[in-house]
């Protein structure tokens, strides 16, 4: 069976399956960086100590689902989510679902998923993309993503959704049956509050880690890297560290494209000239965040490799944490008209 | 400042350029956010590279060990899967500590077949491919 649904490629998964599960109910009003903005999906952590693929463990977003749950939250729309310990029940409740007529989004691991080039395939468990029907033994897949839909059988399905390791899916499901319409008055305050929580993981989350201090630190940690570690250690960390931050599904530059997009859209809602200003500067802190992603090339790939490469790299993040915290302080002390 | 232009979005053909473009949000000519597809970008494929020279250098060395006699098949498989011993230990079910015994080659060559099963279960591999230390390209 194969349920009428549109498949949309998005640059980031999980704002993409929000968009797509809300275009009906939206009238496509809840596009991918109104979804990533009202999700509050920009956010940026570095925990030192923690290991992940024998590097750094940098995240520049919220927990996995968050997205999803905040923006319906927001948007009074009621989500049904579910985590399962039995395979069996998690097929059978997928297949339920679709026999009723309704797509779901998954959570599922990377590492199994076959349509995957190899290369991106790693032990990533926050992935996500909408099931819309099943023909024979294959689910029909949308996965934001990639250009076209796809499918996974029943054993490749079940495989990724109980994907095992950090941030396991557990067969994890969300949807919603909302039908109601969302108004523009709706969807003016949930992007103020979703500005306001952006803004609150950014500037005064609690803890060294976290937002700007914890790119800050991250800059700082970077310029002991070479030392602290040696060159060829420091070259991996590097690499992981831009993987982490331009690579599909996760993005510093690319996320903060898609945040300038995202208070380009709110400035049609609310025509506050200071959004557009703002948006500027996300575009900007985004060129920054590439403009040093090509430094670490320089260094990964051996071009570079001084002391004073590292602290040019470290120094970027610097700048980049200045640029977004008067970026964020500015949006913060926006003076809503409406 | 180089403002994120359409026009700017890197086309460089990745792994996944052959199989899918990423949709990037750049602007256009007057300053408004569009989309635009990529092919990959240069940066990217060589962090890419860099981890996958680093895991095939974990995987070769692996594999001399085991040669060597010095562990036992699993440890090869779980460098090849990117695995390390917890998530060797989620997927299987047996104890890390339990899993370090099976990494000695004398130990592992005495694990029963339901043993041995459950790691090639893990490492989506059969149970003579994990004797044997075969891989099958897919």
């Amino acid at each position: 069976m194969k349920i009428d649904f549109e498949h949309r490629q998005s640059a980031h998964c999980e704002s993409g399956v929000t968009s797509n599960l809300l275009r009906e109910a939206s009238g496509g009003k809840i596009t991918e960086p109104l979804a990533f903005g009202i999700g509050a999906g920009l956010f940026y952590a570095y925990v030192p100590f923690i290991v992940i693929n024998n590097g750094p463990a940098i995240a520049f977003r919220t927990m996995p689902g968050w997205i999803f749950k905040r923006t319906c939250k927001s948007l009074g729309i009621p989500v049904i989510r579910k985590k399962f310990s039995s395979r069996e029940k998690a097929e059978e409740f997928l297949m339920d679902r679709l026999n009723e007529g309704q797509p779901v989004g998954c959570q599922v691991g990377v590492y199994y998923l076959s349509y995957f080039p190899k290369e991106y395939r790693f032990h990533f468990n926050a992935h996500n993309l909408i099931v819309y029907g099943k023909e024979g033994d294959n689910y029909l897949i949308s996965d934001p993503i990639m250009e076209t839909p796809t499918t996974l059988t029943s054993y490749e399905l079940e495989r990724v959704r109980f994907a095992k390791g950090a941030l396991a899916p557990k067969g994890q499901i969300y949807y919603t049956k909302y039908t109601g319409e969302i108004s523009d008055d709706r969807i003016r305050q949930s992007i103020k509050s979703g500005i306001k929580r952006t803004v609150f993981n950014m500037l005064t989350m609690p803890g060294p880690f976290t937002g700007i201090k914890g790119i800050r630190r991250t800059g700082n940690k970077i310029k002991e890297w070479r030392e602290k570690l040696g060159i060829e250690k420091s070259k991996l960390y590097l690499a992981q560290l831009v993987r982490m931050q331009e690579e599909i599904g996760t993005g510093g530059g690319g996320f903060r494209y898609i945040y300038a997009a995202f208070l380009q859209e709110a400035h049609a809602y609310l025509p506050q000239d200071d959004l557009l200003a703002i948006s500027a500067q996300f575009t900007a802190a985004g060129d920054l965040w590439r403009t040093a992603a090509v430094q670490a090339a320089g260094i990964y790939k051996g071009r570079l490799g001084n002391q004073e490469d590292f602290d040019t790299m470290g120094n970027y993040l610097l700048e980049i944490a200045e640029l977004e915290k008067k970026a964020f302080i500015a949006l913060k002390n926006i003076k809503w008209r409406t | 400042m180089r403002l994120m232009k359409k026009e700017n979005v890197p086309q460089d053909l990745s792994a996944l350029g052959k199989l899918t473009k990423e949709v990037c949000y750049a602007t256009d000519e007057s300053g408004n956010y569009v989309t635009q597809l990529s092919d990959g970008w240069e940066v990217k494929i060589s962090a890419l590279d860099v981890a996958w020279d680093d895991i095939k250098e974990r995987v070769a060395k692996a594999r001399q060990q085991v040669l060597d006699g010095e562990a036992s098949p699993i440890l090869f498989f779980m460098e090849y899967r990117l695995m390390d011993l917890k998530l060797v230990a989620d997927y299987t079910g047996f104890w890390q500590w339990q899993i370090k015994r099976h990494l000695k080659p004398d130990v592992f060559n005495k694990l029963s077949e339901t043993k041995l099963k459950k790691y090639a279960e893990a490492f989506n591999i059969t149970v003579a491919d994990l004797k044997t230390m075969t891989v099958h390209e897919n």
